[in-house]
């Protein structure tokens, strides 16, 4: 269990409550969970890495409970209320020299201090959408939500936001265009701030500048845009939105780069590598899916029965062996804390198939397949 | 792998009688059963030379005899091909014995349902205005639904008439969008904060068209038979549609509507079933037949802008494989 913890590189969340690991080098997914107490009140919401070493998972659900798992042990280390159903769903979570930076729907933004019980409260407004916390500086955090524009708050002093985003100018029928931030990225190297809407617009914010207007817009598509990252190279971000579009947009002139092709339901969460030219996207359609951005191809598809509300990629190599082409989704059994579990049940699950040199061969036969029908309604037409 | 809802029933002798595509199954099957036999018989023969064909031989019944024999050796092999046997296995099939998809099942949006704490209660109404043929189809899709209601559009913001429908306790609102005069769309939305799902409407026909058709059908609750829902996304449809009617089907009525999947195409029949012995059925086609196909689900009630999808059909990466199917 836990060596089966500690080959997975890609942690994903689901509306179930399983927290799945997925070992790309194995070509196998693992449940984390006790399947005894299930329930929906414990929806994973947000994931987070608890520490720069990446040995521990936050795991954020819906009834407002933190949980810790640690990668190396493979089992759940702790569990916190920060919260009740009431204030809704996180929309963030973030770690901040030891202690938990919690942010929910309704604008509540908690400063939980190991071992003291006193919190330092934030209200950003209601209707939050994310939360995201600045990698380069850990006391950042940036919130943004349903006509609660981008603000920017240094968690050192709570009292005001360092930026509060201005909304852009009147449309050309002199109506307010709405505010609607869906997800939140910061620029590496800079001081940028890069945010998707729900209105199918990507902005880019500078708050180094006079200007608390959006610096760069760009459109894409016509449905809302749910999910961004950013890749190592600089210069490009990708969105992606409720149909299942993920595009790779220029950051320079705010023009697509490029689609990425196969998702069939909305992206609830995406993530880039931090080094490779990588891109995980998991979705409603209960697939995660690791694409490739130098060539947009797909390199790895796992079906997940459930669906996907978040993915965490792990920094290190994810060892993308293509070769294999089977695999196997297993349960992890927590071990002394579930009753009566049987094997065999899980013994007898479907297997998890690579598409990428499936595709190669499936193509030649498919091609064959259809040629031979279609040469024979020719010589029956004649 | 047949898919049973609370209300379905399926006897053995009935299933053999169903649809015209079964029996040619069957009928196939048959041919096989032959064809096997005889070329058991004919390998014990001499073999022919090279280069000769069936039409050389000058004895007519021995020329006869191989010509049939020839045809049917390629209707088998052509049975053998069609795509129905060859479908690309689909990793998202549902195990009856997954314990994950069955908790996903037994809490999603139609437990109420599946759980006996709601009965079903249908609005049925159309795109604004709509012409004769959709109006007469509205009025008999209500008779095959029980416990259904058709209401005139009046050019209500669907956004608008849910929270109404809601509040009036319907469980479920079906539109029929109306083009050039002909249902050609379904919009099936499952009302409390429940999936919904855009379908194509084809080749529908109505009462007076069909042949040898019963009479009209009575209000007792029919049967629900869900033929060949075996993706998950197929499941999540099937129990849409097991939802639509009451929970105990009435089998005094003899009353079943089927929703018969095939190839991501769902052909919709209602019929009226008579057992004469043990082994044979009789069954008279009432009540309107349509054929569906899925264009999009999406979680939520309607929201076409603004909602989440969860399966949208893209056509040109979805439909590039001829044996791959979704439902």
């Amino acid at each position: 269990m836990a060596s089966k913890s500690q080959s997975c590189s890609i942690w994903v969340g689901s509306e179930t409550g399983i927290l799945k690991g997925v070992s790309l080098s194995k070509q196998q997914a693992f449940n984390f969970c006790e399947m005894s107490c299930l329930s929906r009140d414990q929806e994973v919401c947000v994931l987070e890495w608890g520490d720069p070493l990446e040995s521990e998972v936050l795991v954020g659900c819906a009834n407002g409970t933190v949980k810790a798992f640690s990668t190396e042990k493979g089992i759940f280390t702790e569990s916190k209320e920060c919260g009740d159903a009431t204030q809704g769903k996180f929309t963030g979570l973030a770690m901040m020299d030891g202690s938990l930076v919690t942010c929910a729907e309704s604008g509540i933004l908690k400063v939980w201090k190991e071992g003291c019980t006193d919190t330092i409260e934030i209200n950003v407004g209601n209707g939050v959408c994310r939360m995201r916390q600045n990698p380069s500086r850990r006391s950042q955090v940036a919130t943004g939500g349903k006509e609660n524009p981008l603000k920017v708050w240094d968690l050192e002093r709570p009292d005001k936001a360092i930026f509060t985003a201005k909304n852009v100018k009147n449309d050309w029928l002199d109506l307010r265009v709405p505010v609607w931030v869906r997800d939140i990225g910061f620029i590496p190297d800079s001081d940028k701030i890069v945010t998707c809407t729900g209105y199918h617009q990507m902005r880019v914010y500078d708050p180094s500048s006079p200007q608390r207007r959006p610096v760069l817009e760009a459109e894409f598509g016509e449905y809302p845009l749910t999910a961004l990252s950013l890749p190592a190279s600089q210069g490009t971000v990708v969105v992606g939105n409720t149909h299942g579009q993920l595009a790779v947009l220029d950051l320079r002139k705010g023009l697509v780069r490029g689609c990425l092709k196969g998702l069939a339901g909305g992206v609830r969460g995406l993530q880039c590598h931090p080094t490779l030219p990588l891109v995980a996207s998991c979705g409603l359609d209960r697939f995660l899916r690791v694409h490739s951005l130098e060539d947009r191809s797909l390199l790895h598809k796992v079906y997940l029965k459930s669906r996907l509300n978040c993915v965490l990629l792990s920094s290190r190599n994810l060892e993308l062996s293509g070769a294999d082409l089977s695999g196997e989704v297993e349960e992890v059994k927590q071990e002394g804390e579930e009753d009566g579990e049987t094997d065999e049940v899980w013994d007898a699950m479907e297997t998890v198939t690579d598409k990428t040199n499936k595709r190669a061969t499936e193509k030649a036969a498919e091609e064959n397949a259809v040629k031979g029908p279609k040469k024979r309604r020719k010589v029956a037409k004649k | 792998m047949d898919f049973q809802g609370d209300a379905c029933t399926k006897t053995e002798a009935k299933k053999g009688a169903k649809t015209k595509k079964q029996k040619r199954m069957n009928e196939c099957k048959d041919v096989e059963a032959e064809t096997s036999v005889q070329a058991d018989s004919v390998e014990e023969e001499a073999a022919f030379p090279p280069n000769f064909s069936v039409s050389e031989i000058k004895n007519k019944q021995r020329r006869h005899f191989m010509f049939m024999k020839l045809k049917q050796e390629k209707r088998k092999v052509a049975v053998v091909d069609t795509q129905m046997f060859i479908r690309i296995y689909d990793e998202t099939t549902v195990n009856p014995e997954d314990e994950e998809v069955a908790f996903d099942e037994g809490t999603d949006e139609f437990s109420s349902y599946f759980n006996r704490l709601t009965n079903p209660k249908v609005l049925i109404t159309t795109s604004d205005r709509p012409r004769g043929r959709t109006v007469r189809f509205c009025e008999q899709l209500s008779t095959a639904v029980p416990d259904s209601h058709v209401y005139y559009r009046r050019g209500l913001a669907l956004k608008r008439v849910i929270p109404q429908c809601i509040s009036r306790g319907f469980t479920f609102l079906i539109v029929i969008n109306e083009d050039r005069k002909v249902p050609n769309g379904m919009v099936l939305c499952h009302l409390p904060n429940g999936p919904t799902a855009h379908f194509k409407v084809s080749s529908v026909r109505l009462r007076k068209e069909m042949k040898r058709r019963g009479k009209d059908p009575t209000e007792h609750s029919p049967e629900v038979i869900l033929n060949n829902f075996t993706t998950r996304l197929g499941h999540s449809i099937g129990r849409m549609f097991a939802a639509l009617f009451p929970h105990d089907p009435q089998f005094i009525g003899r009353q079943v509507a089927t929703f018969h999947n095939q190839r991501d195409f769902i052909f919709f029949r209602f019929h009226r079933y008579i057992f004469k012995n043990e082994k044979k059925v009789g069954i008279q086609e009432l009540g309107p037949r349509f054929t569906l196909k899925l264009r999009s689900l999406q979680k939520g009630t309607f929201d076409s802008k603004y909602g989440e999808y969860e399966w949208v059909h893209k056509r040109h990466e979805m439909d590039s494989s001829r044996r791959k199917f979704h439902l």
